[in-house]
């Protein structure tokens, strides 16, 4: 197998702070591979430098053979990286469809249309429907999202990301803040993605990463501390230490 | 059925075009102030571009206005007075400028912008001063001598042609831009104003998006522009005012920013209330003004068209 993104050496400091040093990922075709590791560990760090929020001190980020690290955000979605936020990123004022039609159109290159509206646009508004649907927030589709309950607000994360049709999706807790109950029902969604979107996701519920991930990367203190199998991991002495029996006192 | 924007006409919309159509025939005296008025709202409306829609804030939009006025302006001056060719080709001078200074509009944000938009119309307004004789300087652009439109209709003093010609390139345009918000484009660039940073997770360009705005907002100041210059046959250096620009400001605010209608209602009070409280107490009218900018902005966000709004919406849910 191949991967899908890897990184090599990557690095980001803030003045002395090393929130990420010298990180060698590597995210196979088709993975559901969580990032785990407590609080500070460089997690949203990463995902910013893997997508091109920030600039790395030393490394390079590669995405399939192309190497991307000195490419803008949106350079990267076009090529098929797409990710979500911990804290909700929205377009306060769009309605839900208008999101998500908004974002078919970005991928479609079709954002700079200005002589036809956006109701002609019906190959945009038939799948920002079928991505609503999937997610079952289809009843919302007129909603202004800032008026959407939190949980909704979470999914619309989700489904303005699968507009961008990644190939590599990077979920940054994408059910932070939600119920125990829906966060399963969340993670339902991830779980019927296609096989051939890699998936790669920060979450702090060791329940929903062992169910889910199929390999699992330790980051502590901005290195990664281990990667394995999730029965290495729960088995790995070094991730009791540091995060599981951290978890367990906390 | 889901609720995308189409261009249908409300019954709101076709009354408040027929407004300045019945002008023309009740208030046969008011036309000069009327061509005032829609000049202004068609210079309003593209700050709204830029403003309402892409959250650009600019203190120096006058910068165009002004190269549109002198263009059109020094065209009829050295004989090349027919007027539509002089609105496109100002629209061009203008749009020109807005694309160059626009790389470095868009890398700010609110602070650098309101700075390097107030220090490029300052630049262009002692340029247009001490270039004088190009452009007269402090007296202003005489001569202006306009041909006829079409060669038939001449701008006559009871300021007749002048009216219905502003009228239709404000409408014209106004409809083109009317188009732009609703179109892809336009929702990109709410987008943009809604949630900026979530663009470029969504693969777009934001600033591509800004330059292209920017550019056409530039242009169509530059339009209004030169309809002042064509209509009054003059052109002074006041276009390129610190003034106007804030007035601008004014205008767009008391009407409401991201409504296109807001620009054009706020030119048309902020005109009228000019004209009639100066005729009241000559000095004193800003207070006013002031007291009602003051006003809506704390207790009617989202100005005229915006308060209209909400009402409508609290009507119709009853």
């Amino acid at each position: 197998m191949s991967a899908a993104l890897r990184t090599q050496g990557l690095s980001k400091s803030f003045g002395d702070f090393k929130a990420n040093s010298d990180l060698s990922v590597a995210f196979e075709a088709g993975a559901r591979h969580a990032l785990i590791g407590p609080n500070g560990a460089g997690k949203t760090t990463f995902i910013n430098l893997l997508t091109g929020a920030l600039a790395p001190t030393a490394g390079d980020v590669y995405l399939g053979d192309e190497r991307v690290t000195g490419l803008p955000q949106y350079a990267r979605v076009k090529r098929g990286m797409t990710r979500t936020f911990q804290i909700n990123t929205l377009f306060p004022g769009l309605s839900v469809l208008e999101s998500v039609v908004l974002a078919a159109l970005e991928r479609e290159g079709r954002g700079g249309v200005w002589w036809r509206t956006v109701s002609r646009e019906s190959a945009a508004i038939d799948e920002a429907g079928q991505i609503l649907a999937r997610l079952r927030l289809d009843r919302d589709a007129d909603t202004p999202t800032r008026a959407l309950p939190y949980g909704k607000q979470r999914l619309l994360e989700i489904a303005l990301a699968l507009a961008t049709r990644p190939t590599v999706l990077l979920l940054d807790e994408p059910a932070a803040g939600i119920p125990a109950a829906e966060s399963a029902e969340l993670f339902q969604v991830i779980a019927q993605l296609p096989r051939d979107v890699t998936v790669v996701f920060i979450e702090h519920d060791m329940n929903l990463v062992f169910s889910f991930a199929e390999r699992i990367t330790v980051l502590v203190g901005g290195s990664v501390l281990v990667e394995g199998s999730p029965e290495e991991i729960a088995h790995d002495a070094r991730v009791r230490e540091v995060y599981l029996g951290e978890a367990q006192h906390g | 059925m889901t609720r995308l924007p189409t261009l249908a006409w409300s019954k709101a919309e076709i009354a408040f075009w027929l407004v300045p159509v019945a002008a023309y025939f009740l208030f046969p005296h008011y036309l000069t102030l009327g061509s005032q008025v829609m000049i202004a709202g068609l210079f309003a409306l593209s700050l709204d571009l830029i403003l309402g829609y892409a959250r650009i804030i600019s203190l120096g939009h006058a910068a165009f206005f002004g190269l549109g006025a002198y263009t059109a302006g020094l065209l009829a001056k050295h004989g090349f007075g027919e007027p539509l060719s002089g609105l496109v080709l100002a629209a061009i001078v203008a749009a020109a400028a807005g694309w160059l200074t626009s790389f470095l509009i868009v890398r700010g944000h609110d602070l650098t912008r309101l700075m390097v938009t107030l220090g490029i119309g300052l630049m262009l307004f002692e340029t247009a001063n001490q270039w004088s004789s190009l452009t007269g300087g402090i007296d202003g652009l005489s001569g202006v001598e306009m041909k006829k439109i079409f060669g038939v209709y001449g701008f006559g003093l009871d300021g007749r042609t002048a009216y219905v010609y502003t009228l239709v390139v404000l409408f014209l345009i106004f409809n083109a831009a009317r188009v732009l918000v609703r179109s892809p484009f336009g929702l990109s660039l709410k987008g943009i104003r809604e949630g900026e940073r979530r663009m470029p997770a969504i693969g777009a360009s934001v600033w591509r998006k800004l330059v292209a705005v920017y550019t056409v907002g530039a242009g169509i100041a530059g339009v209004a522009g030169a309809l002042l210059a064509q209509t009054t046959q003059f052109v002074g250096i006041d276009v390129f005012g610190f003034q106007r620009s804030a007035d601008l400001m004014i205008m767009l605010v008391l009407g409401g920013t991201g409504y296109l209608y807001g620009a054009l209602i706020g030119a048309a009070v902020f005109m009228i209330l000019q004209d009639y409280l100066a005729n009241l107490n000559p000095v004193y009218w800003q207070f006013w003004l002031g007291f009602l900018l003051v006003f809506l902005v704390l207790f009617a966000r989202g100005g005229i068209v915006g308060a209209l709004a909400t009402l409508h919406r609290r009507w119709t849910r009853k």
